[in-house]
C-alpha cells in the first residue's frame, strides 16, 4: 500500500484499542445515502514504471532554444540552489508558526527581506506573495489603504504595462470596486509619455503603476513619472525585474527627493529570474516592498529579529495582526500559505551571485539582447519597434503576419519570441524576444540565420 | 533531546568585500553604457559577498535548524502534514518540464498530465469541471466565492452578497468573503460540534449569496446534517462552498459534489501531498458543479481529438478571469499528479482509512491517559481536539506550554488555539504516513509531559528547553521591529 506503513496486526491492534470491528466503522457518522461508490480513477503505478511514463512525456516536449521572455525569464541557475532548497528540513517544513523549532527558515527570510530590501531601495518587505501578477493586484489594494487623501480607488495602469498583469489585478481586486484606467504609450519611444497623465493632474487618483523596464524591454522615464505622481498626492507602485536592479536605479530613489522622501511607496514583481526554473509558468514567487511608513497596510508574512527569554537574538513572524488568522474579514489580504519554498531558492541564489554577479549577469543579458536586435534587424523585413533604451528585451516589427514565422521557426528548435499581434493590435505584425544571459552566440547566429531563412521562404511563397 | 544546529550568523556577517562565486558569473563583462545615467544605479545593492562553500554551509546549517516532515512526526492538525513522496519532486524536476517556458507552444506532454489530474480531481469530488490556476487555498477559495457572485450577477440577483460561515471557519474564509466584496455572517456550532440548523435558518435570506464550509469541521467531526444544510442554503437561493482543507478525512468514502456541494477548492499541498516548503507554495485548484462551470478560472486545460490546448477567454467569455500571471503553480500540480498516478483508485480510498484509523487511535490511547477530548462522543476524522481545560485550571498550564514541551521530545507540536471556540486546546492531526510505534512515541511523550504538568510545571513554563532558541518575545518583535539588516553607516 503506497506509503501507509500499518501492517496486519497493526491495523488489528489499533481497532481492538478504538472498539471497532473494521476501518469502516470508522466512516459510519457519513450517512449511508452519501457514501460514495468505487471511484473511477486509474490502477496504482509503481515509481518505476511512472518514472518511465513521465520521462517519455518530459522529453516528448523537447528542449528548443528559447528567446521567449515576457514575465518570465531564463537564467543560469547555480547547482547548489536547488540541492539545497530540496533538502528535506526546507521542502517538508510547514509553515514557522512554530519559531523555536522554525529558525532555519525564519533566519532565511528575514535574510530575504534584507536582500530585498537592498535591491529595491526600500524599508521593509514581506516574505512573498504567489507571483508577479497577482502581487501587482495586492500592491494596488495596499495603496487604497495606504492612501488616505484618496477616495477614488482609481488606480492608473500604463498600457506598457504586462497586458495579464492589468487582466490579473481586474480580477482580483476589481471585485472591491478598485477602477483601473489605462494610460496609453509614446508609439515612437515604447514608453509612458507623460503628456498621457496630464489630463489626472489635480484629480483625485490612487496610484500609479510604472512598470521598469516594460513590458516592451523599453525603460520608462521613471523620475518624472514619480515627481508627477507625488505632486498630484498619487501613491507610486513599481513594477520591477529583481535582476534589472543591479543595473537600474533602485525604486527607493525614482524621482526629486522631497520633504515626503522619495522614490516609489510601494514596490512588487516577478521573483522568478532569482533562481527559480521556467517550469510551465509556476511556482514562481511574488515580491513586495514598501516603506516602513506603509508596513502596517503590507498583506503576507513578516519576520523579524527579536530576543529569546534569555536575550539571544531570534526570529519570529511578527505583525500578525494584519493577516487573515488573527483578523479574518478585516485583515490586509486573505493569503495564508505563499510561495516560501521559493524564496528559498531565491535567497541562495542571491548570496551566490551577490551584487558583483547580478550586475554581471544584468549587463550580460543587455548585451545579449542588444546583439540578438542587431542581427535580427538586420534580415530583410525586420526592423526594431521602439528608439527607448532597454534591457533584456525589445519589440521587433515583421513585414508578414507572426505567427506562421513562430511556427516555422519552432520547426527548426527556436522559441522565436511572443507575438504581440493580439494584445497590441495596433503596432502591427509585433513580437517579443528577449535574450538573457544563458544565450551564446551560437544561438543567437542559428536565429538569425534561421529567420532569413523563414523570411525569405515566406516572400518567395507570397 | 533533538540535535538542531545552535547558532548560525547571518550571511551578511560572512563575507568580505570583494569574495566572489565567479564560477556562478557569466563570462563575460560588458558595460552599462547603453543605459542613461539617469536611470542607471549608481551604489550596488548590498547583497552577501560570500564564497559558494560558505554560502552551501549556511543554507545547509539554517536547514538544520529546522523541524520537518523528513526527519521529525507533526501532527499539526488541519494542515496534513503527511510524508511527500521523492519521486514527485524527483519527476517533476526532470530537465525537460523544467525549461517549459509558459508562452511557448502548448507542451503535449506536461498538458496531458495536467488534463488527467482535473479529471482525477473531477471524479474523486463529485464535481463537473476543475480549474488548477489558484496558487494556493486562500486563492482558491477567492475564485469560488468570485464564481458566486459572477452567478448571481449573471441572473441579475444583485442583492446576493452575504456570506455566511460557522464561527470555527479557518481565517482564511471570512477574509476571502471581504476580498470578493461580501459581508461575513458567522454562525455557531451546536455542542456536538454541527452546525446550529436554527441559527442557519435564521440567517438564509435574500441576500445570502452562499456558505463556506469544511467537512469533517475544523473541530475534526463530519457535519451529519450536511444534507439539511445543502436544502435550507440553496432553497434561500444560495450556493454551498466547500473548504477542501480537511478533504483528506473524505477521499473517497464521500464526495462533496454528493453533498450538494456547487464549489470546492482543494488544498494540493494537503490532501495531495505536495511539500509545505515552509510557507508555501501551495495549490488550490477549484472544482464546480453544473452552474458554476461558465465562471472557472482561466487557464484550463482543454481536449481536441488527441490534441491538448489552454482554453482561454475565446472559450469561457463569463470566466472569473485570471488570477496568476500563467497558469497557476503548474510545477506543484505535476507534484500532485505524481502522487495520485502513484497511489492509484486503491491508495485514493486508503489514504482517508488510514488517516481515521491513526486519528481514532491516538484519541482513544490519549483519552485513556487522561486527557480530555473535545468531542469524546464522535468519531475522529482524520484529526481531534484535545482540550486542557482542566489541566489548566488543576496546574495553570497551557496548550502552548504542552506545545512546546512536545518540540523537547522531538515531536513537533499540534495545532494551539485552533479552533478558537474550544478553551485551551490542541487540534492533533497524525496523517496516514506515520506507523503506529510514532504515533505511541508520541503518546508516551504525552504521558511524560502529563506527569511533568503534575510535579513540574515550571518545566513547561519555560519550555522549550532544547531548541536553537527559547520562547520569542513576539511583544518586542512587533514594537521594535527589525525587519532587515542593514549594513553598518
Amino acid at each position: 500500500m503506497a506509503f501507509i506503513p500499518h501492517t496486519a496486526d497493526d491495523i488489528d491492534r489499533m481497532l481492538e484499542r478504538i472498539g471497532a470491528q473494521s476501518i469502516d466503522d470508522l466512516f459510519d457518522e457519513i450517512p449511508a445515502a452519501l457514501r460514495a461508490g468505487a471511484l473511477k480513477l486509474p490502477p496504482a503505478m509503481g515509481e518505476m514504471e511512472l518514472g518511465r511514463l513521465l520521462t517519455e512525456r518530459a522529453q516528448g516536449d523537447g528542449r528548443p532554444v528559447n528567446f521567449i521572455g515576457a514575465g518570465a525569464y531564463e537564467h543560469h541557475i547555480p547547482a547548489p540552489v536547488w540541492a539545497i532548497t530540496t533538502r528535506g528540513e526546507f521542502y517538508s517544513a510547514y509553515t514557522p508558526y512554530q519559531a523555536e523549532a522554525s529558525q532555519g527558515t525564519l533566519q532565511l527570510i528575514y535574510e530575504y527581506q534584507s536582500m530585498m530590501c537592498a535591491l529595491t531601495g526600500m524599508e521593509v518587505s514581506n516574505a512573498s506573495l504567489y507571483d508577479g501578477a497577482s502581487a501587482l493586484a495586492e500592491a494596488c489594494l495596499m495603496a487604497v489603504r495606504a492612501n488616505r487623501g484618496s477616495n477614488s480607488r482609481r488606480i492608473l495602469l500604463p498600457r506598457s504595462l504586462n497586458p495579464t498583469y492589468r487582466q490579473v489585478a481586474h480580477a482580483i481586486a476589481g471585485n472591491q470596486g478598485l477602477v483601473f484606467e489605462s494610460v496609453d504609450f509614446d508609439r515612437a519611444a515604447g514608453r509612458t509619455a507623460l503628456q498621457a497623465l496630464l489630463p489626472y493632474s489635480g484629480q483625485d487618483v490612487t496610484a500609479l503603476v510604472i512598470q521598469q523596464p516594460n513590458f516592451f524591454g523599453c525603460l520608462e522615464e521613471v523620475d518624472e513619472l514619480t515627481d508627477w505622481a507625488h505632486q498630484n498626492k498619487i501613491l507610486v507602485i513599481a513594477v520591477v525585474n529583481p535582476i534589472s536592479l543591479a543595473v537600474l536605479k533602485a525604486p527607493g530613489q525614482w524621482g526629486a527627493r522631497t520633504e515626503a522622501g522619495h522614490g516609489a511607496d510601494i514596490v512588487c514583481g516577478e521573483g522568478q529570474p532569482l533562481g527559480v526554473p521556467l517550469a510551465s509558468g509556476g511556482p514562481y514567487f511574488g515580491f513586495m516592498t514598501t516603506r516602513m511608513q506603509y508596513v502596517r497596510q503590507m498583506p503576507g508574512r513578516i519576520v523579524g529579529r527579536t530576543v529569546d527569554t534569555e536575550g539571544r537574538p531570534g526570529f519570529s513572524l511578527t505583525l500578525q495582526a494584519r493577516e487573515q488568522h488573527i483578523r479574518r474579514s478585516k485583515a490586509t489580504s486573505n493569503i495564508c500559505t505563499n510561495q516560501g519554498l521559493l524564496v528559498t531558492a531565491a535567497t541562495i541564489y542571491m548570496s551566490l551571485l551577490g551584487a558583483a554577479g547580478l550586475q554581471r549577469v544584468a549587463a550580460a543579458s543587455l548585451q545579449r539582447t542588444a546583439d540578438l536586435v542587431a542581427r535580427l534587424s538586420a534580415v530583410a523585413g525586420v526592423k526594431a519597434a521602439f528608439t527607448a533604451a532597454r534591457f533584456h528585451e525589445a519589440v521587433l516589427l515583421l513585414d508578414r503576419p507572426v505567427p506562421p514565422v513562430l511556427n516555422a521557426l519552432a520547426q527548426r528548435g527556436i522559441l522565436g519570441g511572443l507575438d504581440l499581434t493580439d494584445r497590441y493590435p495596433e503596432l502591427g505584425h509585433a513580437l517579443l524576444v528577449c535574450a538573457t544571459e544563458t544565450k551564446l552566440d551560437v544561438d543567437i547566429d542559428s536565429y538569425a540565420a534561421a529567420l532569413a531563412d523563414v523570411m525569405q521562404v515566406a516572400r518567395a511563397a507570397a | 533531546m533533538t540535535e538542531l544546529q545552535a547558532r548560525e550568523p547571518l550571511i551578511f556577517e560572512l563575507g568580505k568585500p570583494g569574495r566572489q562565486a565567479v564560477t556562478q558569473f557569466p563570462p563575460h563583462a560588458p558595460g552599462t553604457a547603453e543605459i542613461p545615467a539617469h536611470l542607471r544605479r549608481a551604489v550596488p545593492p548590498a547583497l552577501p559577498e560570500v564564497s559558494e562553500l560558505q554560502a552551501v554551509r549556511h543554507f545547509t546549517r539554517l536547514s538544520q535548524m529546522n523541524f520537518s516532515i523528513d526527519t521529525h512526526f507533526y501532527p499539526l492538525g488541519s494542515c496534513t502534514m503527511k510524508y511527500n513522496p521523492k519521486a514527485c519532486n524527483s519527476f517533476a524536476m526532470l530537465p525537460e518540464f523544467l525549461a517549459l517556458h509558459p508562452l511557448g507552444p502548448e507542451p503535449q506532454g506536461f498538458m496531458a498530465c495536467m488534463y488527467e489530474l482535473q479529471e482525477m480531481l473531477q471524479e474523486i469530488t463529485g464535481m463537473q469541471g476543475v480549474s488548477l490556476t489558484p496558487m494556493a487555498g486562500a486563492q482558491g477559495e477567492f475564485a469560488g466565492v468570485a464564481m458566486i457572485r459572477a452567478y448571481h450577477q449573471a441572473r441579475n440577483d444583485m442583492g446576493r452578497t452575504e456570506i455566511i460561515v460557522p464561527q470555527a471557519a479557518h481565517g482564511t474564509n471570512p477574509a476571502t468573503a471581504a476580498m470578493c466584496g461580501c459581508s461575513v455572517k458567522e454562525i455557531p456550532c451546536d455542542a456536538n460540534g454541527d452546525v446550529d440548523i436554527a441559527a442557519l435558518r435564521a440567517a438564509v435570506g435574500p441576500a445570502t449569496a452562499g456558505i463556506m464550509l469544511t467537512n469533517p469541521s475544523t473541530l475534526g467531526v463530519f457535519e451529519h446534517k450536511i444534507a439539511e444544510v445543502a436544502r435550507i442554503v440553496h432553497e434561500a437561493g444560495g450556493l454551498l462552498y466547500y473548504d477542501g482543507a480537511n478533504l483528506n478525512a473524505i477521499l473517497g468514502k464521500v464526495r462533496p459534489g454528493d453533498m450538494g456541494f456547487d464549489v470546492i477548492h482543494m488544498n494540493l499541498h494537503k490532501t495531495f501531498s505536495t511539500p509545505h516548503g515552509g510557507g508555501g507554495p501551495g495549490s488550490g485548484a477549484v472544482g464546480v458543479g453544473a452552474r458554476l462551470l461558465p465562471y472557472l478560472p482561466i487557464p484550463i486545460v482543454g481536449r481536441d481529438g488527441a490534441r491538448y490546448r489552454w482554453l482561454t477567454e475565446r472559450d469561457l467569455p463569463q470566466s472569473i478571469g485570471r488570477l496568476s500571471g500563467f497558469m497557476g503553480n503548474a510545477g506543484v500540480n505535476l507534484r500532485a499528479y505524481i502522487y495520485m498516478r502513484l497511489l492509484g483508485r486503491e491508495g485514493m480510498v486508503r489514504v482517508a482509512e488510514f488517516a481515521a484509523l491513526n486519528a481514532n487511535y491516538l484519541m482513544k490511547r490519549l483519552q485513556a491517559a487522561g486527557f480530555e477530548a473535545a468531542y469524546p462522543k464522535r468519531r475522529a476524522s482524520h484529526e481531534f481536539i484535545v482540550t486542557l481545560k482542566s489541566e489548566n485550571r488543576l496546574y495553570g498550564v497551557t496548550a502552548m506550554d504542552v506545545a512546546k514541551r512536545l518540540l523537547d521530545y522531538g515531536f513537533h507540536a499540534p495545532t494551539t488555539y485552533f479552533p478558537l471556540l474550544v478553551p485551551e486546546c490542541l487540534l492533533i492531526e497524525p496523517t496516514e504516513t506515520e506507523a503506529k510505534e510514532d504515533l505511541d512515541r508520541f503518546c508516551e511523550a504525552m504521558i511524560a509531559i502529563r506527569r511533568e504538568m503534575q510535579h513540574e510545571p515550571e518545566k513547561l513554563a519555560a519550555a522549550p528547553h532544547t531548541m536553537p532558541v527559547r520562547r520569542l518575545n513576539d511583544v518586542r518583535a512587533a514594537k521594535q521591529l527589525d525587519l532587515a539588516w542593514k549594513p553598518a553607516a
